[in-house]
C-alpha cells in the first residue's frame, strides 16, 4: 500500500545519477532507458547479492545436497570418491527397521517441540510481562533468568550434573533431607530413560525461557504507552489489555519467538550431548547424526541419511512458516 | 570414547577445547573406539625382567641412523592434560639430548584428536603420533594410513612376543610401538574385607555367595556406573572371556561369530544373574561416582581398569584387586583386558630416518624410565625399564598381566569403532534397563552388526 506501490528502485537519493541537463529526454542513453544506478551502486548491489549467495551456496546448500547424495552411499570417510559404495535406499531401510534409537529420537524431538512451545515459551513471555511492570529490583530478577543463556554449555552440563546426580546430586539430597525419599530409593534422574528426558527438558526450558524473556522484554519496552492508557481509560483490566492490545501489537516479535522456538527444538542437541551423548532416553535426531558421522564411527552414509530425514522434517516447518508469512503479506 | 581418570579430568572434560586446553587425561587410557588386537598367546610380561639382549644403542639404532641426527621431527600428541603434557615434553627433551634432533610437539585436545583421527591421517599427519593397539591400529595399517615400523622393531629390545603381536598389522608387519598398558580387575578396600572377613572368590559361585554376604552386611556388592556407555563393556568382556574363552572374544569382535549365538546369550544371561548384586541404576552414574562408593565403603568391590585408583589416591595403600573369578573350569581365568597405548608413524613422514630414530628411542629404556617416574597408574611396556619405583599396586598389576595367558584390548578397541559406539553402547544400556529379553537383544545386535560388517 505504501512503498511497495512504487516501482522506483530503492536507492539512496544522494547517489542517484543526476537527471541529465537540458530535459529528461534529451540526455537519455541510446538504449532509451534511464540508468538510475551508478557504477558504485551496482558494485554494492552485486557484492551484497553475490557474496551472501556464494556463502550460502558453499556453506548451506552444497553441504545439504552432498548430505542427501551421500545418504545413498556406504562410506567410511577414508579415501576418495572411488571408495564410495552406492547402496540405494539401504540406509533409510536400516534406519527405520534396524536402528533401535531412531523412533525414540523422533518421539523426543516432537516432545521437545511441544514442551518448549507450550511451556517454556509462554513462561519466558510471562517473565517478560512481569518484569515490564517496573516492579522493584526488576533488573536484579532479570539477571538470574537470563543467566543460563550467557553461560557456556560446558558449564550448564556441569551445573545440571550437580543437580541430578543420583548419589551426590543436590535434588536427591534435598529430598532426603526432608524425608521425602529414602536413600535406597533415590531417583535416577539421568539414568532412568523415562525421567531423563524430562530432566533434560527442564534444563532446556530453564535456558529457553530466559532467552524468550529477553526478546519479549525488548518488544514490550517498545509498545506505545498511550495504547495502554487508552485501554485502561476504556476500562480494560491488565489481562485484557495484554491479550487484546499488547499481544497483537507485538506481532513481529511473536513471529520471531515462534520461529526461534521451532528452530531451538529442532536443533536441540547440546544439552543431551553433554549429558550422555544422546543415549539412554535422550536420543535426538541431531545427536544420532553426530554420533554416526563425526568421531571415529564414520558411518558417513548412514549419518547422512539421518541428516536428510532431519532436513525433511525441518523443511515441513519452514514451509508452513513461509506459507503463513507470504499469505499475510498478500493481505 | 574417553576415559577420564580423575574427578578433575572429568570436570575439565566438560569444558570445550576452545575454552580450555586441559580437557583430557592420560595418554594411556585414551578413549578407545578403536579396536583391538589379539595379543596372541603368550603373556605380555611373561618374560618380565628377562630378555636383556645387550645394549643396542636405542637412539642410533634406527635404519640408516647415520643421517638421523640433528634436524627436526614432528610429533602429534593427544596429551593435552597437564601431566601427560609434561611427560611428552620430557620425552622430547630426552630425545633431543640423545640424538640432537629437535622434536616439534603438536599437542591436540585429547578427544578432538581421537575423533578427528581419520581426517588427521588423510591430511598432513605428524611424523610420529600417539595411538593405541588394536583393531583401529590394524585398520589404519591396512588402509595405508600408517607407516611400516618393522625396521624399528629390529632394534627394539625388552618386548615380549605378546607386545610384538599386538603391534603387528594384518600383513604381518609392525605398525606400532607400545609404551604403556593397564589391566582391568576387581578392586576393593583391604580394610573393609579384613573387617568383615571376606575372602577373594575363586569361582562364580563363590562370588555370588560373597556378594550375598555383602548385601546382608548392608554393602552394595559390586559398584557400577555406565552413564558414559563404555565401562560396562569391561564387564561384558570379562564374562565373555570366562564363559567362552579368549578366541571366542576375538572371533566375536571380528563378527566371525554371530551375536545371536547361544554362547553370547549365555554371557548376557549370566550377567543378568549378577545384576542384582550390582549397584542399582547404573545408567545415571559415572564411573567416578561408582568408584566413590568403594572409596566411601558403601560398595564392596568394583570391576574397572587400574585407572580407578586415581579416584582413591587418599587410600592407595588400602586398595587391592583380584582378577575376575573362573566361571567354566575348562576355560579358566587366565584372560583379561589390558589395553596398550603407544606410538605410530605417518604413512609418508617428512623425515623417515628421524621418525624411525624417535620411535626406536620411545620404545627404549630411557623413554620408559620417563613414564615410570611420572605415571603411577600405568605399567611400562618395555620389560627392561627399571620398575623398582613401582607402587605395590603397579607391581601386582604387572604380575597379573604377566601371568595371563591371553590379553584382550577392550571391546571398543577390539572391534570396529562404528559398531562399538553406535550399536554396542546402546545395546548394553538397553540390557541394563531390561535384562530379561536377552534373546531379543542379541537378535537386534546381530541385525545391526550384519549391516555394519558387510559395508
Amino acid at each position: 500500500m505504501t512503498v511497495g506501490g512504487s516501482d522506483l528502485p530503492v536507492v539512496n537519493p544522494a547517489t542517484v545519477a543526476k537527471a541529465p541537463a537540458g530535459g529528461s529526454h534529451k540526455g537519455a542513453p541510446r538504449g532509451g532507458r534511464v540508468r538510475r544506478l551508478t557504477g558504485n551502486d551496482r558494485i554494492v548491489v552485486f557484492a551484497m547479492v553475490i557474496v551472501p549467495l556464494f556463502l550460502t551456496m558453499v556453506f548451506v546448500v552444497l553441504p545439504a545436497i552432498a548430505s542427501v547424495v551421500l545418504s545413498f552411499a556406504s562410506w567410511d570417510g577414508i579415501g576418495g570418491v572411488s571408495n564410495i559404495k552406492w547402496i540405494g535406499f539401504e540406509n533409510y531401510k536400516n534406519i527405520v527397521t534396524n536402528y533401535p534409537p531412531f523412533w525414540p529420537a523422533i518421539r523426543h524431538n516432537v516432545l521437545w517441540l511441544v514442551v518448549l512451545f507450550f511451556l517454556a515459551t509462554p513462561l519466558g513471555m510471562f517473565f517478560a510481562v512481569i518484569l515490564d511492570k517496573n516492579i522493584r529490583f526488576s533488573r536484579f530478577y532479570q539477571t538470574p533468568i537470563y543467566l543460563p543463556v550467557v553461560l557456556s554449555l560446558a558449564l550448564i552440563g556441569f551445573i545440571w550434573q550437580l543437580q541430578y546426580s543420583r548419589d551426590f546430586g543436590l535434588i536427591n539430597a534435598i529430598l532426603q533431607t526432608f524425608g521425602l525419599q529414602k536413600p535406597d530409593e533415590a531417583i535416577d534422574w539421568f539414568g532412568d530413560p523415562n525421567i531423563a528426558i524430562w530432566a533434560a527438558l527442564a534444563a532446556s526450558a530453564w535456558r529457553h525461557a530466559g532467552y524468550i524473556m529477553l526478546l519479549y522484554l525488548a518488544g514490550l519496552k517498545g509498545v506505545d504507552p498511550s495504547l495502554r492508557e487508552a485501554a485502561s481509560v476504556d476500562g480494560a483490566n491488565e489481562v485484557k489489555t495484554f491479550f487484546s492490545i499488547v499481544f497483537p501489537v507485538l506481532r513481529p516479535i511473536n513471529i520471531i519467538v515462534v520461529v526461534i522456538t521451532v528452530i531451538e527444538s529442532l536443533r536441540a542437541f547440546d544439552l543431551v550431548w553433554i549429558i550422555n551423548k544422546g543415549r539412554n532416553g535422550l536420543e535426538l535426531i541431531s545427536a544420532l547424526v553426530t554420533s554416526n558421522v563425526t568421531g571415529e564411527a564414520s558411518r558417513i552414509g548412514f549419518g547422512s541419511a539421518l541428516a536428510t530425514i532431519m532436513l525433511a522434517i525441518s523443511l515441513i516447518f519452514i514451509t508452513i512458516y513461509l506459507a503463513t508469512i507470504f499469505k499475510e503479506e498478500e493481505q | 570414547m574417553s576415559r577420564p581418570q580423575s574427578e578433575a579430568e572429568y570436570l575439565a572434560r566438560l569444558v570445550p577445547a576452545s575454552v580450555s586446553a586441559t580437557s583430557s587425561r592420560r595418554t594411556v587410557l585414551k578413549g578407545a573406539l578403536g579396536a583391538g588386537a589379539a595379543l596372541g598367546g603368550a603373556g605380555l610380561l611373561a618374560a618380565c625382567g628377562g630378555s636383556s639382549s645387550g645394549g643396542t644403542d636405542a637412539t642410533a639404532g634406527a635404519s640408516g641412523s647415520a643421517a638421523a641426527t640433528g634436524g627436526e621431527v614432528t610429533f602429534g600428541s593427544n596429551a593435552s592434560d597437564e601431566i601427560p603434557k609434561k611427560v611428552v615434553q620430557a620425552l622430547a627433551d630426552g630425545f633431543k639430548a640423545a640424538s640432537g634432533t629437535t622434536v616439534k610437539i603438536n599437542t591436540q585436545d585429547h578427544n578432538t584428536f581421537q575423533e578427528n583421527i581419520n581426517n588427521y591421517l588423510q591430511g598432513k599427519p605428524d611424523d610420529v603420533f600417539t595411538w593405541f593397539a588394536g583393531y583401529r591400529m590394524r585398520f589404519f595399517a591396512s588402509k595405508g594410513l600408517a607407516g611400516d615400523v618393522s625396521d624399528v622393531w629390529k632394534n627394539l629390545t625388552g618386548f615380549t612376543d605378546g607386545f610384538k603381536s599386538a603391534s603387528t598389522g594384518d600383513d604381518g608387519k609392525q605398525y606400532f610401538v607400545p609404551s604403556s598398558y593397564y589391566p582391568w580387575a576387581v578392586f576393593y578396600r583391604k580394610s573393609v574385607w579384613a573387617e568383615k572377613g571376606y575372602a577373594v572368590p575363586k569361582t562364580l559361585d563363590e562370588l555370588k555367595t560373597l556378594a550375598g554376604q555383602m548385601q546382608k552386611d548392608k554393602l552394595d556388592p559390586i559398584a557400577f556406573g555406565d552413564k558414559d556407555g563404555w565401562p560396562a563393556m569391561g564387564t561384558f568382556d570379562v564374562l565373555n572371556m570366562r564363559i567362552n574363552g579368549y578366541q571366542f572374544h576375538i572371533d566375536l569382535m571380528a563378527h566371525k561369530v554371530a551375536w545371536d549365538d547361544p554362547k553370547v546369550q549365555k554371557v548376557f544371561s549370566t550377567w543378568a544373574e549378577l545384576l542384582p548384586f550390582h549397584q542399582a541404576d547404573p545408567l545415571g552414574r559415572t564411573w567416578q561416582e561408582a568408584a566413590q562408593a568403594v572409596q566411601n565403603k558403601k560398595a564392596g568391590m568394583y570391576l574397572l581398569g587400574l585407572f580407578v585408583t586415581q579416584e582413591m589416591t587418599a587410600n592407595l595403600d588400602d586398595i587391592d584387586f583380584f582378577t575376575f573369578p573362573e566361571i567354566d573350569s575348562t576355560i579358566g581365568a587366565d584372560a583379561l583386558d589390558a589395553p596398550i597405548d603407544g606410538f605410530m608413524k605417518a604413512a609418508k613422514p617428512k623425515d623417515d630416518a628421524r621418525a624411525n630414530a624417535l620411535l626406536t628411542w620411545l620404545g627404549g629404556k630411557d623413554a620408559g624410565a620417563v613414564y615410570a617416574k611420572t605415571d603411577p597408574t600405568t605399567l611400562i611396556a618395555n620389560s627392561e625399564v627399571d620398575t623398582s619405583g613401582y607402587t605395590a599396586l603397579q607391581k601386582k598389576s604387572a604380575e597379573l598381566v604377566g601371568s595371563a595367558k591371553n590379553i584382550a584390548q577392550f571391546l571398543d578397541r577390539d572391534t570396529r569403532p562404528d559398531f562399538a559406539s553406535t550399536v554396542m553402547i546402546p545395546a548394553i544400556q538397553t540390557f541394563l534397563k531390561n535384562p530379561k529379553d536377552v534373546q531379543g537383544l542379541c537378535k537386534s545386535i546381530e541385525g545391526q552388526a550384519k549391516t555394519i560388517f558387510t559395508s
